[in-house]
């Protein structure tokens, strides 16, 4: 029965009115009868329900603190120094001040899908209705909801059922966030078992989202050939008025599609997105583009090239709005989460709203109605793009040169870079009128502007980058294959047998936002090199537009090279950050469709299933933000590993599994009760790579599990070692570790193999039907 | 780069708290610390075989001198590895930065060889904020473990760091520690 709902039977009744039989209604929430999964134990789990769960992972994946900061400073007592794990004024110590923080992160990310898919939801169901259908594929989605079936034990079958999940959500964040109040929990681990809370409940807000817009607006369900659409800032055309979307919330981008639609102008007026609304408005209208990831933000505005500015929620920059008045863009800010200090003109008529932009009476106007922001942007656009066309805020090549003469060669712009750029020697080889290496650095710049608010002098650094390298920004003309949601239950029951049996090698999901090491080309080479190995490779997000600029020699884009369909071999795009929930989903599904596994309330035997069978890691390259941390977190909770890039560590602490201690590495076999040795499988939970090649050789490694076949193993340890040998050019030192049986071995790399075994005294082991959970265990040891 | 000898972080905002690294001033400290370690390691980033010191002589050259005159294990972060093997110097281990940070905050590991834990720990040649995460867990976690950073960017969260140092100071000093060590 649902949580809400009650549900009264009376067999006879007798009241002075008449007589009645059988007599069954419900208050409030029908019972979904029709469904005959029996009720796991944990549906709407509370904060400790799955708590065994965490600390097993916990147990395995041991968290390495590394504090990006040694103080607390959330209560007047602070400033108190936890240097070395002293305690604080309230108690607490080092540890479980770094997991409060974490918790504190998971928090934010998770409040914010969850926020999201709240706004989002009542939208929807003010628009469509609460009875609108959640169609998310059709016959080829049977299992609609993977994550909220799991999670909550419902199956929602229309927009209002979603309401009840955010219910649940809301409550579960609200006590989330009020663990991390001084004087709640002490101790790290149950802290971190909060994060995992955090996380999966995220994974509940994407969900919500993300299928109730594909229901409603008709995104692409399921759809493994979804349009191909442009991407990139060369796709732009300039000659139209262009209106810029930034934010990941998508319901005023579609209120400016829609009046384009109805009035006539959507051949007449370029719409382009930044970050997540960018995908969304692809998946609304194929004629829409994506400019780029979040980190090309200012480099985008300052071009010059968007008339009108749009702002919804999430990821936007702080000063998007001074950019844009710098090159005299009205901006509409569309959110009630994203003010920006402007004022309300909700309630206003939309010509008057025009007017006061157009004449400058205003510089920009928060407008929280969705259509009236169509109506607003629309009219505006074709105001204003003929008076300022185009001004740009970078310099021309000229005033680079000339001004790079002001550099005193600090090294300010350089100390304060996250990717420590060689800026300082790009500005004295300008003041020799050479720009080349001032063009270098524009790949790999994130875009965040720190070098010029760290000039002494003034000097704007970012838009010299980007002028110098604004030929490689023109060239920039790529595809995307649009975001297609979820993954069809047919493709689910295709590759779920090579996959549990390891005979695919792996799912590989590229996810996350875009703070590079060392620019986004090396999200597309990571793509394309397990791609090519026919590993299933998924992508949302800024990754999934970094992973698109890129061409091949013929000039194709890997969304063109690669299907698109979840098989060996694809490069599947499913959309923007709220549709991670369908990789989650799939892997779910394996468990459900392929294993026949129940879902329903039944978390912990799934999440069992995935970490010891299914072999799926999440690589989110340049991470950066609060969501990913939340995302991250729903995805350990289930059991996928997740790996990040070097900036990653300051996420301050990694789940690390420990190869070198034997004991870590037993699960029950659940044929015998008896325990089994499965070696590193997968070796971590949360790790940080500094480098794409350190990260390719995790991949292999991580995609192991302890129930690949033998035939699965030889062909993973195939691609691990292979990649290890090219990569770091040296065979691994720890095969032993994942031979199980002397079937293991890759046939082509045998007597190589056994001498490394033979050396490390290699003894061999069962392969087990792998369980953590003693209650899987069929037949109990006598 | 200027010649900045302060003690200030690399990336400005990479404050630490409290405890702050003691700055090398000279390279013969260095030297006398690794020279007095009973069971020093060396664990070496993937930039050290990215940036040229002197001549054509890397980073990653003066690390495998070092670590061959004091007697020291390396551990290549990364993908390195192959550098080493190819300069004919097969490092004791090689495995993810923060693996290796996680194993020397373990007070019970017995070190790569078995033979017991590490009592000095020299970093050089992570990105930056890697290793000022990294150090940031071992001065908290790692009471029984110094460590110094032979990068010449001052690391607030080593033990000993050198200050903000040019490239060539830099080669002189690493040249120094390594005469100094001179087979421990």
């Amino acid at each position: 029965m649902s949580r809400k709902g009650l549900n009264v039977k009376i067999g006879e009744l007798e009241t002075d009115v008449g007589f009645a039989k059988n007599l069954e209604f419900s208050i409030g929430k029908i019972v979904d009868r029709t469904w005959e999964e029996p009720m796991g134990p944990t549906p709407f789990p509370s904060l400790t329900s799955l708590r065994n769960w965490d600390m097993k992972l916990l147990q395995r994946y041991k968290p390495f603190y590394m504090p990006f900061c040694d103080l607390c400073c959330l209560c007047t007592y602070g400033k108190c120094d936890l240097t070395r794990n002293k305690r604080g004024a309230c108690g607490i110590n080092m540890q479980a001040q770094q997991s409060r923080t974490v918790l504190l992160a998971a928090c934010i990310g998770t409040s914010t899908h969850v926020g999201h898919a709240r706004h989002m939801l009542e939208h929807l169901i003010k628009k469509f209705g609460g009875d609108h259908p959640l169609d998310v594929g059709g016959l080829n989605v049977q299992v609609e909801a993977p994550t909220i079936r799991l999670v909550c034990g419902l199956r929602p079958k229309t927009l209002s059922d979603l309401e009840e999940v955010l219910d649940y959500a809301e409550t579960q964040v609200t006590h989330l966030l009020s663990v991390v109040h001084t004087g709640m929990e002490g101790n790290n681990l149950d802290f971190e078992s909060k994060v995992f809370h955090a996380g999966m409940i995220d994974h509940l807000g994407m969900e919500v989202a993300d299928i109730a817009q594909v229901a409603a607006y008709g995104f692409p369900k399921a759809d493994p050939d979804a349009p191909i659409v442009d991407l990139g800032y060369g796709t732009i055309s300039t000659e139209k008025p262009v209106i810029l979307v930034i934010g990941h919330n998508v319901v005023p981008s579609v209120g400016i599609i829609d009046y384009m639609k109805e009035n006539g102008f959507d051949d007449k007026i370029e719409i382009c997105g930044l970050c997540c609304t960018a995908h969304d408005i692809t998946r609304y209208h194929n004629r829409a583009k994506v400019v780029g990831p979040i980190s090309w933000q200012l480099r985008f505005i300052r071009s010059g090239v968007p008339d009108v500015v749009v702002l919804d929620e999430q990821c936007v920059r702080a000063d998007s709005f001074e950019e844009a008045q710098a090159i005299k863009a009205p901006v509409i800010v569309a959110s009630e989460k994203n003010c920006m200090g402007l004022p309300d003109r909700t309630n206003d008529p939309a010509d008057e709203i025009v007017e006061d932009l157009v004449t400058g009476k205003i510089p920009g106007a928060l407008i929280l109605d969705p259509e009236k922001v169509g109506e607003v942007a629309t009219k505006l656009a074709l105001r204003v793009a003929p008076h300022r066309k185009k001004f740009k805020a970078l310099p021309e090549a000229a005033e680079v040169l000339e001004k790079a003469k002001e550099c005193t060669q600090c090294n300010a712009c350089r100390r304060a870079c996250p990717q420590d750029l060689l800026i300082p020697e790009a500005m004295k080889a300008a003041t020799e009128g050479n720009l080349v290496k001032l063009e270098d650095l524009y790949a790999m710049c994130v875009g965040c502007g720190r070098c010029e608010s760290s000039c002494p002098n003034g000097l704007k650094i970012h838009s010299f980058i980007v002028s110098a390298g604004e030929n490689k920004m023109k060239d920039e003309t790529y595809k995307l294959r649009v975001g297609r949601g979820a993954i069809q239950d047919i493709e689910i029951r295709n590759v779920g047998s090579p996959l549990v049996l390891g005979e695919i090698p792996g799912v590989v999901a590229f996810v996350g936002c875009a703070n590079y090491p060392k620019g986004g080309a090396d999200v597309a080479e990571m793509a394309m090199e397990f791609a090519n190995r026919r590993y299933i490779v998924v992508t949302s997000g800024c990754a999934a537009m970094s992973l698109g600029m890129h061409k091949d020699e013929d000039g194709k884009s890997p969304y063109e090279k690669y299907t698109g369909e979840f098989a060996a071999g694809g490069i599947v795009n499913v959309g923007s950050c709220v549709a991670n929930s369908h990789i989650a989903g799939a892997v779910i599904k394996i468990a459900n469709i392929f294993a026949k596994r129940n879902l329903r309330g039944n978390y912990e035997e799934i999440a069992d299933y995935v970490l010891n069978r299914v072999g799926a890691v999440g690589v989110a390259w340049g991470a950066y933000s609060q969501k990913a941390a939340a995302i991250g977190a729903g995805f350990w909770r289930l059991g996928v590993p997740v790996i990040v890039g070097p900036h990653g560590t300051k996420y301050r602490r990694m789940l690390l599994g420990r190869a070198d201690r034997e004991e870590d590495w037993y699960v029950y076999d659940a044929r015998t009760g008896e325990k089994a040795y499965v070696g590193p499988t997968p070796e971590h939970l949360f790790q940080a790579a500094e480098t794409k090649e350190e990260a390719m050789v995790m991949i292999g490694k991580f995609c192991m599990r302890p129930n690949d076949t033998s035939k699965g193993r030889a062909i993973k340890l195939t691609h691990y070692i292979d990649l290890h040998k090219r990569l770091y050019g040296i065979m691994p030192e720890d095969i032993h570790l994942f031979v199980r049986t002397i079937t293991d071995i890759p046939v082509t790399m045998k007597d190589e193999i056994i001498k490394i075994l033979e050396d490390k005294d290699w003894k061999e082991t069962v392969i087990p039907d792998p369980t953590l959970l003693p209650r899987m265990i069929r037949k109990r040891k006598e | 780069m200027t010649n900045m000898a302060t003690a200030e972080p690399w990336q400005t905002a990479e404050i630490a708290g409290p405890r702050k690294a003691m700055v090398i001033t000279k390279p013969e400290v260095a030297a006398a610390m690794i020279k007095q370690a009973k069971r020093p390691i060396l664990v070496v980033g993937h930039k050290a075989a990215e940036i040229k010191l002197k001549d054509k002589k890397m980073l990653i050259d003066y690390m495998i001198e070092l670590a061959e005159k004091a007697n020291a294990p390396i551990v290549a972060t990364a993908h390195i590895v192959g550098e080493f093997v190819k300069r004919g110097h097969k490092p004791a281990g090689w495995m993810p930065a923060v693996d290796i940070g996680n194993r020397l905050a373990d007070q019970d590991w017995c070190g790569l060889d078995g033979k017991g834990s590490y009592d000095l720990a020299l970093f050089v040649g992570l990105p930056y904020y890697m290793e000022w995460t990294i150090l940031s867990g071992l001065k908290n976690f790692a009471p029984n473990l110094k460590t110094i950073t032979l990068d010449n960017s001052y690391q607030p969260n080593a033990n000993w760091s050198f200050p903000n140092t040019d490239v060539k100071s830099w080669a002189e000093c690493l040249t120094v520690i390594i005469e100094k060590i001179g087979g421990k």
